[in-house]
């Protein structure tokens, strides 16, 4: 169910809400101030193992006739195209490597490798999903325009199919977030400008073409006879990082406990309501080192929605704070294993495909809200580490 | 200055054009770099091979430039130089004191530590050989004719010395040093870079003429000295380089006598010229955010105040580290007073003003 407002949900006080705001802040000032050399490091390291794993792939799938070769290799680019996307690509474009003041790691000029322009990213994930998470009508990510995620969204027939639409989702994720920013909901109802749609459609097709010669025609090209072999293997780390990709990040606003809400919440909503909306619109999962790396810290989904362009390296040890945070206050901390968070949110998908009488969840009372979603200059404006589009509203 | 070799063969830009499709969205520099830090064109680097104390709180640090670097600075221009200091890159700018080409592939500047400098400090004494260092291209405009004037004055202050030791050897390289006079000020002889150096360069060309003044012994430099320490200094062209207060001074006293188009002065702080831009509304990347902003901002403030990521380096120009593509509009560089209005084109967002309505592309 969507709620319309953060602090009737929680049953806060005013002033319980804003000293959380301030606990908050202070937890951004202490890490702002203690950014250094071991965080550089850090990443540094995840950069250099990228790009030695992505050359060292390259290299190995020069044998891709040869079988153990092919899986290697592709074992090899696939989990390089994963750190890139999630722990360096992801992270960097939300400025948390910004501070270093390093032209080589920075939101501004960052590129990712996959097909989607990093400039659309920005707009549609930065400002967007990170500004309105989990209100419906604003936050894009909610389904992602394809699938029905809350019981709020109006069930129509088309919604039936959703374990197919779910299953192609995620095998062609990096063509999903590709189409993203153009937000085909506004082209469906002829209010994008089409000036915009033509310029990014353009930077989607330079990208595209770029990403699409590199995997499927040279470097399969460069092996000769084994120009097929070479290629399955190319498409196939490139399903591994969608299918992967994807995963994670359903899992991160979808599991059960992770609440959406209307447009209402986001009348008058000061900046200690928007972290608790973060906080409750989030999901984390748990497990080891590795598994966080190669989930780019998505597993500390809520301490990154909180602080969306600190260091990712740094979400672990803010996340003992938050869970006490929760603690104290009583505020629900939504976590559990992996295999257990992605079942749920599968349900989720499963159930929805169906009208809400046909399912058993306790029916949420329906809200009215506006059905079309607003342009970026009637948005509220707040928040200014979410990047540039932030301030373009106000301006 | 020439292009770098990958600019000038077209076997190897070819070959790079291959490369850049093969690594995409990265460059082939970024690989290469993994295997040698140097081999990287992405931004300029190089290795800092040796640190040489040249008195007890200054050093020259002898760089080897990694790829993209052109050895043919004129004397007298000077780099940036950018060092990584608790993970944040930090930007300063100074003289070379080698000679172009000569010295093989390194580059030398001289740095001395100032008590309040943390970043000089840090490059006197805490840098070992072997850092990685960025670089930016050489530039200034405190630089010799060639050929040089009949007669020609250096006005030095401390470590101002820096460009006008890289002239000098430059033309004590071609055997050929004019009627030159240097007046070289330090606290004291232990404090003066160069010295040993310079008296050698005094004994070997009767044309040159080195005055050593002691401050702590006989004072400042005065203006109304120069008449006794280098009487002839009006009929010379002059370089002087050192403290703001000195090269104040000194310009001074050359506008007093009508002879300002006779100095030329090395500052490295950001001057702004006269005339003020007229600001306009400012747009950061094709629909981002617009601000207004007034012609004494920089787009650089302007742009982190309106909360937009940018990059940036040494704020006062120098480093390159912050420009962006001009999309449209005009802005005006605050250093020159010179107006830059050619779509596409990269301009400096720390020293640049709205010159009217203006988009950057971000």
């Amino acid at each position: 169910m969507a709620f319309s407002d953060v602090r009737e949900y929680t049953h806060l006080t005013d002033d319980e809400i804003e000293a959380i705001g301030a606990e908050l802040d202070e937890i951004r000032r202490e890490i702002e101030a203690s950014r250094g050399q071991a965080d550089r490091d850090y990443v540094t390291r995840v950069i250099t193992l990228q790009r030695r794993l992505a050359a060292a792939g390259r290299i190995t799938l020069f044998a891709s006739f040869f079988p153990p070769a092919w899986l290697l290799g592709t074992l090899m680019l696939g989990s390089a195209k994963i750190l890139e996307n999630m722990e360096i690509g992801h992270n960097t474009m939300h400025g948390q490597w910004d501070w270093m003041n390093d032209p080589e790691i920075h939101s501004s000029n960052w590129e990712w490798d996959t097909t989607q322009p990093a400039e659309q990213w920005k707009h549609s994930h930065n400002y967007i999903h990170h500004q309105f998470t989990n209100v419906l009508g604003h936050d894009n990510d909610v389904g992602y325009g394809i699938l029905r995620m809350s019981r709020d969204q109006k069930w129509t027939p088309y919604n039936l199919g959703q374990p197919v639409y779910n299953f192609l989702l995620a095998a062609l994720f990096e063509w999903g977030v590709a189409l993203h920013d153009l937000d085909i909901e506004a082209i469906r109802k002829g209010e994008k400008d089409p000036k915009l749609l033509k310029k990014q459609l353009k930077q989607i097709g330079d990208k595209v073409g770029r990403q699409a010669l590199k995997d499927y025609v040279m470097y399969p090209a460069l092996t000769g006879p084994f120009f097929l072999q070479t290629l399955s293997a190319n498409v196939t780390a490139n399903l591994m990082r969608n299918f992967w990709s994807y995963m994670i990040i359903f899992c991160g606003h979808f599991p059960d406990g992770a609440v959406q809400f209307t447009e209402e919440e986001l009348e008058d909503e000061t900046r200690a309501e928007w972290y608790l909306r973060q906080m409750l619109g989030s999901a984390n999962f748990e497990g080891g080192t590795f598994l966080h790396l190669m989930s780019g810290q998505l597993g500390y989904q809520i301490e990154h929605h909180l602080f969306p362009d600190l260091p990712s390296n740094r979400y672990a040890a803010i996340s003992v704070k938050v869970k006490d945070l929760c603690k104290r206050y009583d505020i629900p901390y939504t976590t559990g294993p992996l295999y257990k968070q992605y079942g749920q949110t599968l349900r989720t998908i499963m159930k929805l495909s169906l009208p809400n009488r046909r399912t058993s969840d306790n029916p949420a009372p329906m809200t009215t809200r506006e059905k079309r979603r607003l342009r970026d200059d009637e948005r509220p404006t707040r928040r200014s580490e979410l990047g540039k589009w932030s301030g373009a509203a106000s301006a | 200055m020439a292009e770098p070799l990958i600019e000038r063969s077209s076997a190897l830009r070819q070959l790079r054009r291959v490369g850049k499709a093969m690594t995409t969205p990265l460059l082939p520099d970024d690989y290469l770099a993994l295997v040698n830090p140097l081999w990287s064109q992405r931004e300029l680097r190089g290795r800092v091979e040796k640190v040489v104390p040249e008195t007890e709180n200054a050093a020259t640090l002898v760089i080897r430039p990694g790829w993209g670097w052109t050895f043919d600075h004129a004397p007298g221009q000077y780099i940036g130089i950018g060092v990584e200091i608790d993970g944040r890159f930090h930007w300063r700018s100074y003289s070379l004191s080698s000679v172009p080409l000569v010295e093989g592939k390194t580059v030398s500047i001289t740095v001395k530590a100032m008590p309040e400098g943390f970043l000089s400090d840090h490059l006197v004494n805490g840098l070992e050989p072997g850092t990685i260092v960025r670089l930016a291209a050489p530039q200034g405009d405190f630089t010799v004719p060639d050929p040089p004037p009949q007669k020609m004055l250096f006005l030095v202050g401390g470590s101002g010395i820096t460009p006008v030791m890289s002239i000098l050897r430059t033309l004590d390289r071609r055997d050929s040093i004019p009627d030159a006079v240097l007046v070289y000020s330090a606290r004291n002889e232990d404090d003066m870079m160069f010295v040993h150096e310079l008296r050698v360069l005094a004994l070997r060309y009767s044309s040159f003429t080195f005055y050593e003044r002691f401050t702590d012994a006989d004072g400042i430099l005065t203006p109304d000295q120069l008449d006794d320490v280098c009487p002839d200094w009006a009929d010379r062209t002059t370089w002087a380089c050192g403290p703001a207060g000195m090269l104040d001074a000194f310009t001074q006293h050359y506008e007093t006598y009508g002879l300002a188009d006779r100095i030329h002065v090395e500052r490295f702080t950001l001057a702004a010229a006269g005339g003020s831009a007229a600001g306009g509304e400012v747009t950061f990347g094709v629909g981002g955010p617009t601000v207004d902003v007034d012609g004494a901002t920089t787009l650089l403030e302007a742009g982190e105040k309106a909360g937009v990521n940018m990059l940036f380096g040494c704020r006062m120009g120098i480093c390159h580290t912050c420009d962006v593509p001009l999309a449209s509009g005009r802005v005006r560089d605050l250093r020159s007073g010179d107006e830059h209005g050619e779509p596409g084109e990269y301009i400096q967002t720390c020293i640049s003003v709205a010159a009217g309505d203006c988009t950057l592309s971000l």
